[in-house]
């Protein structure tokens, strides 16, 4: 920090940071020790620890295979075993929804820092993600112990994977940041992400597979963000044996983008009142 | 800039806050149609609010309140600069405006420099976290790189004194230990300009010391400084220049040594008044030019005293007792006649209070009980007599200063005192 020296700043009510997103960059290992600190103390002072991380998908997905392929009979998709399938959809699902209920809780969770220190505060929601990617790579890990045992070898499909991990990212991102700012503000959204987030699972193709949907409708689901998200995982994972309806993933995307321009707007419009109203 | 020796330029900054007020019926009933209308009104305010993309205030009525109000003042390049006022005044509002943690109503600042904020000793603090890893946390926190903290980590564990336990979380620290390893962290941050926020009243004497001692090497090392205190000694001792604030306004700004005397001369000799139906009315505590007097006002209409023994402590701002007197542990004025109202008055002649902030307790009683006591309840607060005196300050000396007769004796007088005490024994 010594010897670097920084431009003039200027303060002044509603005066416009030039060099925000340079300031971001230089906060970078701020963001990194926070993303550090959520890891490092997610699963302290449990009695099974990180276990914990491959203990709620490997029964979800258990429960979900009971419920929507041996009671409700619902196909997979092409010859991959329905387990794999669910376990597919699982992994974003399950990334998506932890990285937005924290993120969206990050700002309230942090108001010390916020009061007390400068920083870009883009940093708080985006660091909390840092966890649910986390548990995204273990949950990862399970999946390719499944592969094994099914004997199903991936494509050249799976290459594709990081592009749709950065898609989910930026899907989780769009909403959380639009919703922690509004937080700050009007405490009601507090009670409104749970519920939010449960009704998101059943709408969205985590259990089934999204060409159980009738083929009408299938543009209309896909305005749900989530719906590519999963799609493409499937895609990614189960290769040949699923396929992607792209004209529902390029909706998809449009949602994922415009949602991440609202979210950083509203941010940023209301970033500067945060210490105020915290 | 046109003057580059400048490094903060603050000109007509003001900061608004909006509070909400409940209005309660005085006589405390609330009826059910009452409270319904109450929050039907409260609903429809914030309903209003949330439409104008407005702040959500509790309470029904809302009212402004400046925090700060056109304030413009400079900062040179290596000034130390001392922030003084009441509470409320507004000191902690500036140091977030500056530090960039929240907006300004109106008004701009410049600011040449990079800037780090030490407004609270262990921001950030993770109490699931070791010592270890907190020290990396902090200083990340606080805004220095990784490579900085690992220069100087053994010398942060060093100063805070924590070495055994740097691997318990730090939840299981006593909270002095907590602030003791805030406070190494923070003192080995090397901004351009640091802005420090009432963090020196941590920790026990020894420590107070090593971070005074820390804070004047800071000082010293040629960095832009402001501080926040109520430790009128230490701002004394660190500053060279200061600002006075009351109630959001710039009232004095200049020296150090001006600033501390237009504060104390701010506050009236203090005093505090009760109710009227009560025995004691009013008490007051000041410094004289030679004396500092101590005063009740007292009555005993309903004949409750034997006898007006009013009796006093002086401490020192944090509390630790300077001097004190009770004159009917050695029954003084027994016989003396008093009347039924009037004020009882206390003077020591002997030592005066040196600079500095002091509180005083005061109590009533006859030799048997005490009938009337508050604690802490007068504030003195004493600045630049040190100098006028010529005197050390009483970071160095304590804070009394003695009336000393100084006398000069022959080598064989001495002796004979030593004999007397010799043979005595």
């Amino acid at each position: 920090m010594e010897g670097r020296s920084v431009p003039m700043q200027i303060i002044e009510s509603g005066h416009v940071e030039k060099n925000y997103w340079r300031d971001l960059w230089r906060y970078r290992e701020l963001f990194e020790v926070l993303a550090w600190r959520d890891v490092a103390v997610r699963y302290k002072q449990t009695i099974i620890g990180v276990a914990w991380a491959l203990l709620r998908p490997v029964l979800t997905m258990a429960v979900f295979t009971v419920i929507f392929s041996r009671l409700a009979k619902l196909p997979s998709e092409g010859n991959a075993p329905y387990p794999l399938m669910v376990m597919a959809g699982m992994l974003p699902w399950t990334f998506f929804s932890t990285a937005l209920s924290d993120a969206s809780n990050s700002l309230i969770g942090s108001a010390g820092l916020i009061g007390k220190i400068y920083f870009p505060r883009l940093i708080i929601p985006t660091a909390t993600i840092v966890v649910a990617f986390v548990d995204l790579l273990i949950s990862f890990a399970i999946l390719c112990v499944m592969m094994a045992w099914y004997k199903f070898w991936p494509t050249w499909q799976i290459l594709f994977l990081p592009l749709f991990v950065f898609l989910a990212f930026l899907a989780s991102l769009g909403p959380g940041l639009w919703v922690t700012s509004l937080n700050v503000k009007y405490r009601d959204f507090r009670y409104v992400m749970p519920f939010a987030l449960q009704l998101g699972l059943y709408v969205s193709p985590v259990g089934f597979s999204s060409s159980v949907v009738p083929a009408k409708w299938r543009l209309l689901y896909s305005f749900n963000p989530v719906v590519g998200v999963i799609d493409g995982f499937r895609w990614c994972i189960l290769g040949r044996a699923s396929r992607i309806y792209w004209t529902g993933l390029g909706v998809s995307v449009v949602v994922i983008v415009s949602f991440l321009l609202l979210g950083i707007g509203q941010f940023r419009r209301m970033e500067k009142t945060f210490a105020d109203l915290i | 800039m046109a003057n580059t020796d400048v490094v903060i330029r603050v000109e007509n900054i003001s900061k608004r806050y909006l509070v909400g007020h409940v209005s309660t019926r005085l006589d405390g009933h609330d009826t059910l149609r009452d409270a319904v209308v109450r929050h039907a009104k409260s609903f429809a305010r914030k309903a209003l609010d949330v439409a104008r993309g407005r702040q959500i205030v509790d309470g029904d009525t809302v009212e402004e309140f400046w925090a700060l109000r056109d304030l413009s003042f400079e900062i040179k390049r290596g000034e130390v600069l001392g922030i003084v006022g009441s509470n409320g005044a507004g000191k902690s509002t500036l140091l977030k405006l500056l530090s960039r943690i929240t907006e300004p109503t109106n008004g701009r600042i410049e600011i040449d420099g990079r800037v780090a904020s030490l407004l609270e000793v262990g921001t950030g603090f993770h109490p699931e976290l070791s010592g270890r890893e907190n020290i990396f946390l902090n200083g990340a926190i606080l805004g220095m790189t990784r490579s900085e903290i690992r220069a100087q980590y053994d010398e942060i564990v060093d100063f805070a004194g924590v070495e055994r336990f740097l691997d318990t979380p730090v939840k299981r620290y006593s909270s002095g230990m907590q602030v003791r390893l805030a406070f190494a962290v923070a003192a080995h941050l090397k901004p351009e300009i640091l802005l420090v926020d009432e963090v020196l009243a941590v920790g026990d004497g020894e420590f107070q010391k090593k971070c005074l001692g820390k804070m004047g090497d800071v000082a010293r090392s040629g960095r832009t400084v402001l501080l926040v205190s109520h430790n009128l000694g230490s701002l004394r001792s660190l500053c060279s220049h200061g600002i006075l604030l009351s109630e959001g306004r710039l009232i004095a700004a200049g020296s150090i040594s001006s600033v501390l005397m237009a504060y104390s001369a701010k506050n009236e000799p203090s005093n505090k008044v009760y109710p009227s139906d009560s025995l004691v009315r009013r008490v007051a505590a000041y410094q004289d030019t030679d004396k500092i007097i101590l005063e009740m006002e007292y009555s005993n209409v309903r004949g409750k005293l034997t006898i007006p023994g009013f009796s006093f402590i002086i401490h020192e701002a944090d509390g630790r007792p300077i001097l004190g007197h009770n004159p009917m542990l050695e029954r003084r004025n027994l016989d003396v006649p008093w009347p039924n109202e009037g004020v009882v008055r206390a003077s020591v002649t002997s030592p005066k209070l040196l600079d500095g902030v002091y509180t005083v307790s005061v109590f009533l009683g006859d030799p048997y009980s005490t009938v009337f006591r508050d604690l802490n309840c007068l504030t003195i607060s004493i600045s630049g007599l040190v100098n006028s005196l010529y005197q050390l300050p009483p970071e160095q000396v304590g804070p009394v200063y003695p009336e000393c007769q100084y006398e000069f004796l022959p080598l064989d007088l001495k002796a004979e005192v030593v004999d007397i005490a010799i043979s005595e024994s």
